[in-house]
Order: C-alpha cells, then structure tokens, then sequence
C-alpha cells in the first residue's frame, strides 16, 4: 500500500485491503448472534452471500441473522446453514427459490421478515435492524474502499440497496473482483464508510446478473394486457408533460411501457423522470428524449448499466432515496403512475406477490407496495386466468399491498377500478374501455375455471410481512 | 361488422378459451389446416364444447369444416351444427353445387334436431382457379351466404404463380372476389398477411385490401388483430361525410327533390347504402373505437 506511509515511512493510514475473507471477517469482531447483511444487486448470478456465510460456517459462528435484500435461487446453500445452525433469522424483501420453498415447509425455528424496499432502509436508519457487518459485493473497488457498479466484469449497474447497509453498519466489507487504481471514479460508496476491502477471483456470474436485453412480451394476452393498461393510463388525465412513471421489467409491464411510448410521441409529451428497477426500455424513452431523468435503484439489463456509466441524466439513488417513507423525501411520493404484477388480487384490491397458488413463498413486496401507496395510480397488470386458476379471488392469501393503494386492475378480459375512483371508473368507460365491476370480473374468471379449492396451510408462522411503515400486516403460515 | 376474422386452431384449448380478447371481430375455429389428420375427432369435439360453454360475447363464432373432398365433413357439420355456431367457413369451394351440397346437409341436421332452420350463416372460402371463376355463382348460391372468403395460398399454389408480399399475383383474383361479392351484397374477405413478424406489410397490405373494397381481412396472429381493425375502421372524416350525405338525403325527401347533391356532387343509391354501413361500423364502435 503506497499510500499508508509518509515520507518518513511511518504509517498514516489504516490499511483497508486484507488478504482473505476470513481474516476481514475475524477483524470486524464478528460474534454469534450477530446481524450480516447483503445487497441483491448481482440477483441470481450473485457469489458473495454464499461466499461469505460460507466462510462464516467455517469459522463456526451461529446464530447469525441474514439481512439480504433479496433472497435469490443462488442462495440455495443458505438451507444449510439454517440447519446447521448457522443462521437462524432471515430479514430480506423478496425470497424466491429453494430457500422460500424450504422455509415455507417449516425449515426455520424464527419467521423470517419480510420488508419492502423503502421499508428496509426505514427499519436500518431508525435502528429497527442494526447491523454489524455489511459484506457489500462491488463490481468495482480501489485500495481504500471506494466503490461503483458501473465497471469490471461483474458490473451490475446502480447499486442503490447497498447504500442504507454502508451507511448505518457497524462494519462495513467490500468484497470485489476488480481492484482499480486510486481514486476510483465514478464513486458511489466512498472509502469513509468502508472498514475492509477483500479482493476475489469472482464476485459473480454475469448471465445471472443482468440479461443480454430485456424484452417486451410477444404473448399476445400480455399484449393485450397491456394496451389496455396504456390506455387507462391515457385517459388517467395523468398523462401530460412533466408526468412521472415506473414499470417492472416483466414483459407486459415492458409492453404497457411500448404502447405509452406510442401515445406520448403522438400527443408530445415529455415525461419527467422515470424510477425504480431500469431497463433498457426505460434508457430508450430516456435517450429518445421522451423523458428527462432515469432515478436508478437497480439495473436490469446491460443496456441500463450502459447506460448509467455515461448518461448524467440516469441517475443512480439509494433505497432510501427511492423509497423510505420516513426519509425527508423519497421518489415514489413523486411517482405518478406506477404499473405492477400480482400472483393474486382480491375482490378488495389487496394483492399478493409473496405466495404462490399453493401457498409457499415465491416472491415478495420489493418496491410493489411502496410505489403503490407513493404513486397517484398504481395499476395492476396480470391476467385473469393463469395456466389453470384465476388471479381474482375473495381474500388473497398473503397481503402484500393493502387493497387501499391499488387503483385499477387491468386484465385481459376487462379493467376493474377500486370504488374510491369514482372519477376514473367514468373516465374509462366514457373512453369506451371494458370497466367491469370486481365481483363481476371474478365471476368471469370462475365460469372458466371454477372456484378453486383454498389453500391448505398449516399452523406455524414462518414469515411476517412488515408494512413500509414497520406495522405487521400479514404472516404466513407454512404449507402442509 | 366483420373487419377482422381471427383463426384460432381447433386443436387449442388454450388459444380457444382466450379467442375472444384479441378484439377480432370475428374467431374462426379452425378444423381443417391447422389440425392434423390424428386430432380431427378431438378438435371437433373441442370446439363444439366451446361453442356450448364460452361466452363469446358480441364476437361472431366461425367454424372452418373440411373439405369436401376430404371424409370428414360430414362428422364436422354433425358434430357442430347443434352446437350453434354462427357461420360455417366451408374451404375449396369451386362452385355453387358445392355450396348446394353443404347447404342441404346443414338443412338435415337442422331438420333431425330441431334447430330454427336457416339461422346458420356460410362463408365460403374461394382458394382455386375455378373458384374465382365461379365466384359470383357461388355468392349467389344460397342465402345462408354472407360473405365469401379470398383463400390466397392455396389459390396461388394453384394458379402456379408465385406468392409474393405486394400481393401482384393475386391482384386479379382480389377485384374479381370484391365485385362478385358486392353484385351478391355479401361481404368480402381478404385472404391473411401470413408473416406474422411484419407489421409495416401487414398495414400495408390491409390498406391495399380496404381500398379495393373488401369489408375485412382474416388474420392468423391475434397481434395482427388491432392493425386490421384500425385499417377498417372509418376514420372520423369518413363518418363525417356519412353524417352530412344521409342529412342531405333526409333533407332532399322533405323537401320533395328526387336528386339529392353534396358538396356539388350528385348522391346516389350507393353513397347512401355505403354511407349507412360507415355509419353502422361507428355506432357499432361507439365512435369509432378500435376494439
């Protein structure tokens, strides 16, 4: 280290880099019972958490608790740790995988808790989830802690959820597989939060990080799906220049997105920022000049990673910035128009995106119910039957976002708008739109399929679902 | 209104069951092309369930039978006449014995189970040489005929010609059909656009078909769908016209004159029919709306 003796020789500053993951870990005076957290921005190719609590197992430790911001099928050798005794709490906003599937058969003593994506900064800045060492996977990193996303091999983009857990953590470890020069730059975490930098052969796998490009549905009931949501979203009477909007990277969000485009380049409109989870749909529209501004908490594919390197106007923010409730501002108050996925809807407008049609856990809140109670029209996009079952149903089986929030459910056999839109439900059916009343629409579903059988769950609780606001809202049960 | 005529496979359930989403105007459940040999008894009992059981709501229910030509007509119009479609689609049709033939074999089916004689509609599909030749006797053959049906594949396999995007090849056959079919007052169907990636040839060609006067176009993607209606589909200045052509005309009998004139134009007896059917398609749309 060149940089950690003056002239003299003698030492003048703290030496960062260590040699192994180990010897990082025995230096944040890691204990058992202690908190480790993770970021999720490397998704299904990510290396570290496994890495990581891999090592954490082979120094002995117990009783760790895993605050991971998702949760992905990577992470399959978390099971067992959990039956080793290694871990015994999981806090994270999205699980899908082995790990769900063996949870919800009961695999844990404690529940696990689910946040959302504002609600896990909310819960580490107020104290609600200390935590001890934040292993921060960087795709970039010099000597001294500096951190981006935006190069190296592993290069996913923003790296937004990571920034609550380098700010408040007692200690704080990158972990990198491209060590640069110093000064890095761009820098998006800054050496002043960073205790230790560990460098590794791979931090992750690129294919399972971000895909090649992500594409919009070619299905022609998503297709549908979606001109129908773009067109509610046209006669929302949000659609006008400076208006804000997020969509998930799934392909009928994507789609919406396809057709919004078409209508905004035919009435002239300019939108002003769009946020969350970016896609290179959403740098198209940004780089087409059809909106201003991209506020990135995570990038999706490569053309957004892109994309946030060079363009000044895509913009990276942390979880915080996007979407804690208790920060002095965060983006999803300025959404407008949100569109969102459900796995199940109810006749009341609660939707779930936790469980599955057999009641294990696949999935969870993320950003869905934060940008719905933010946003000024949060539409739910799925459609009426899938595979064999509706998505429309009395009483959701988890509750992810509180019916409350939800404005319109757009299917491809007619759109429901919540009773407390009085307004837009005669704005939509004087636009000629197939409005259906709810119970009307779950009506439909049933003639095609029947009612189905509910689900069978049994009496032990295994997770909790935490509200943005830290109230429990829901809990689920494990599946018999 | 028939602007858009979806073929949905026999043999799909999946496709069958979500059929009436697309905003087709019109679902053709197909039993011939798209069901192999091995899967023509399961597809038509497929689709005689649907018809019993979905609600279509206001799209109209085509069922395309077999040729025949083939042995499996018959066991198609048994099957799905009492299931009460609305229209069959009988293919290679070559001329009006054919329609005869059909015709009475529905009217004993019909007779045998009871069904309100006549209510069921056919639009045959002209694919060969001799059809087109024979397209006005076969316009004219039978009043369940409302509307007859360009098949432009097999009619240049035909013909021997090669089947292009621009369509050249069958241009002839194209006028023929729309003449034969507006001399029958039935309406005339455009064969499909069968590059279901190509969306520019696809409008294109919608627009080629809609300005040498057919009513609608057959499609075999349900992404082709909303394209084929908006070319269909009067535009605002069109209805416009109609509005002020039937005022004229309403105007010229209160007043007594037998000629009525519009913008320095004469108004005859086929503006006015064109002119109600414009407005008709509108009022079906509820102003025009692409659904």
């Amino acid at each position: 280290m060149g940089d950690s003796r003056d002239l003299e020789g003698r030492q003048v500053a703290v030496k960062k880099l260590v040699g192994s993951l180990k010897e990082a870990i025995k230096l944040c005076g890691l204990e058992d019972g202690m908190t480790v957290s993770f970021h999720h921005h490397l998704r299904n190719g990510d290396y570290v958490l496994n890495m990581v609590m891999d090592t954490i197992a082979e120094l002995g430790y117990k009783e760790i608790k895993v605050a991971a911001s998702a949760v992905f099928p990577v992470h399959e050798p978390l099971i067992n740790h959990i039956k080793q005794g290694v871990v015994t709490q999981i806090d994270t906003n999205y699980m899908s995988g082995p790990v769900g599937e063996a949870i919800s058969r009961g695999l844990m003593s404690n529940p696990v808790v689910f946040r959302t994506h504002g609600g896990r900064p909310r819960a580490i800045e107020t104290g609600e989830l200390p935590i001890d060492v934040a292993f921060i996977a960087a795709p970039s990193s010099d000597c001294y802690g500096n951190i981006n996303g935006v190069d190296g091999p592993s290069a996913c983009g923003s790296l937004g959820y990571a920034f609550p857990d380098a700010m408040h953590a007692e200690k704080v470890v990158v972990i990198t597989d491209n060590l640069v020069n110093y000064p890095l730059t761009p820098i998006s975490i800054d050496q002043t939060r960073v205790d230790y930098v560990v460098v590794v052969d791979s931090i992750g796998d690129p294919k399972g990080i971000v895909s090649g490009s992500t594409r919009i549905t070619r299905d022609p009931v998503g297709l549908t799906i979606a001109r129908y949501a773009a067109e509610v979203i046209e006669h929302s009477g949000l659609l006008n220049d400076g208006f804000s909007f997020q969509t998930g990277a799934g392909g009928a969000s994507l789609a919406a997105a396809y057709y919004l485009k078409k209508f905004m380049k035919e009435k002239g409109i300019t939108g002003s920022f769009g946020l969350g989870g970016i896609t290179g749909y959403f740098v198209e529209l940004l780089e087409e000049g059809l909106f201003k501004t991209l506020l990135d908490v995570q990038c999706f594919d490569l053309d957004a990673v892109r994309s946030i390197k060079a363009n000044p106007n895509h913009q990276e923010i942390s979880a915080s910035f996007y979407a804690n409730p208790e920060s002095k501002g965060c983006a999803v108050d300025k959404l407008d128009i949100v569109i969102l996925g459900a796995t199940e809807i109810d006749t009341s407008f609660n939707v779930n995106v936790h469980t599955d049609s057999n009641g294990i856990i696949m999935g969870g809140s993320g950003g869905h119910s934060d940008t719905a109670a933010g946003s000024k029209l949060a539409l739910i996009v799925a459609p009426l039957i899938r595979a064999r079952l509706p998505v429309l149903v009395d009483r959701v089986l988890t509750i992810t976002t509180p019916g409350d929030t939800v404005d319109v459910l757009v299917t491809e056999r007619g759109i429901s708008v919540n009773p407390k839109n009085e307004g837009l439900r005669e704005r939509l059916t004087e636009a000629g739109l197939p409005v259906v009343d709810i119970h009307e629409l779950k009506k439909k579903a049933e003639a095609l399929t029947g009612k189905p059988n509910p689900i069978k769950t049994g009496g032990k609780v295994v997770a909790h679902v935490e509200y943005r606001d830290g109230r429990i809202i829901d809990t689920i049960k494990n599946t018999e | 209104m028939r602007r858009s005529l979806l073929f949905v496979p026999g043999n799909s359930p999946g496709m069958i069951l979500n059929g009436c989403i697309f905003g087709a105007d019109s679902v053709v459940f197909d039993l011939e092309d798209a069901v192999s040999t091995g899967e023509k008894d399961a597809a038509r009992i497929l689709v005689r369930n649907a018809l019993k059981t979905l609600d279509y709501g206001n799209t109209e229910r085509i069922v395309r039978i077999n040729s025949l030509k083939t042995p499996y007509w018959m066991d198609d119009l048994n099957m799905i006449i009492p299931a009460g479609p609305d229209v069959i689609m009988p293919p290679k049709v070559q001329g009006d014995e054919d329609i005869h033939r059909i015709e009475s074999y529905i009217s004993g089916i019909e007779k045998d189970r009871g069904i309100p004689a006549g209510r069921i509609k056919l639009i045959p599909l002209i694919e060969s040489a001799l059809g087109v030749e024979k397209a006005f006797e076969i316009a004219v053959a039978s009043k369940r005929i409302t509307g007859i049906f360009l098949g432009g594949e097999d009619l240049t396999a035909d013909i021997g010609a090669k089947r292009t995007k621009k369509g050249d090849e069958i241009f002839y056959s194209r006028s023929r059909i729309v003449i034969a079919a507006k001399a029958a007052g039935v309406s005339a169907i455009d064969t499909p656009y069968t590059d279901v990636n190509d969306e520019e040839g696809l409008i294109q060609d919608a627009v080629l078909a809609r300005g040498m006067g057919f009513n609608g176009k057959a499609v075999i993607s349900p992404r082709h769908v909303e394209h084929v209606n908006r070319v269909f589909t009067p535009t605002e200045e069109e209805i416009e016209y109609a509005r002020r052509v039937l005022e004229a005309t309403a105007r010229g009998e209160k007043e007594g004159k037998g000629a009525v004139s519009l913008d320095g134009k004469m108004i005859d007896a086929p503006i006015v029919a064109r002119a109600k059917q414009i407005l008709e398609i509108a009022e079906t749309l509820k102003g025009g709306r692409l659904r």
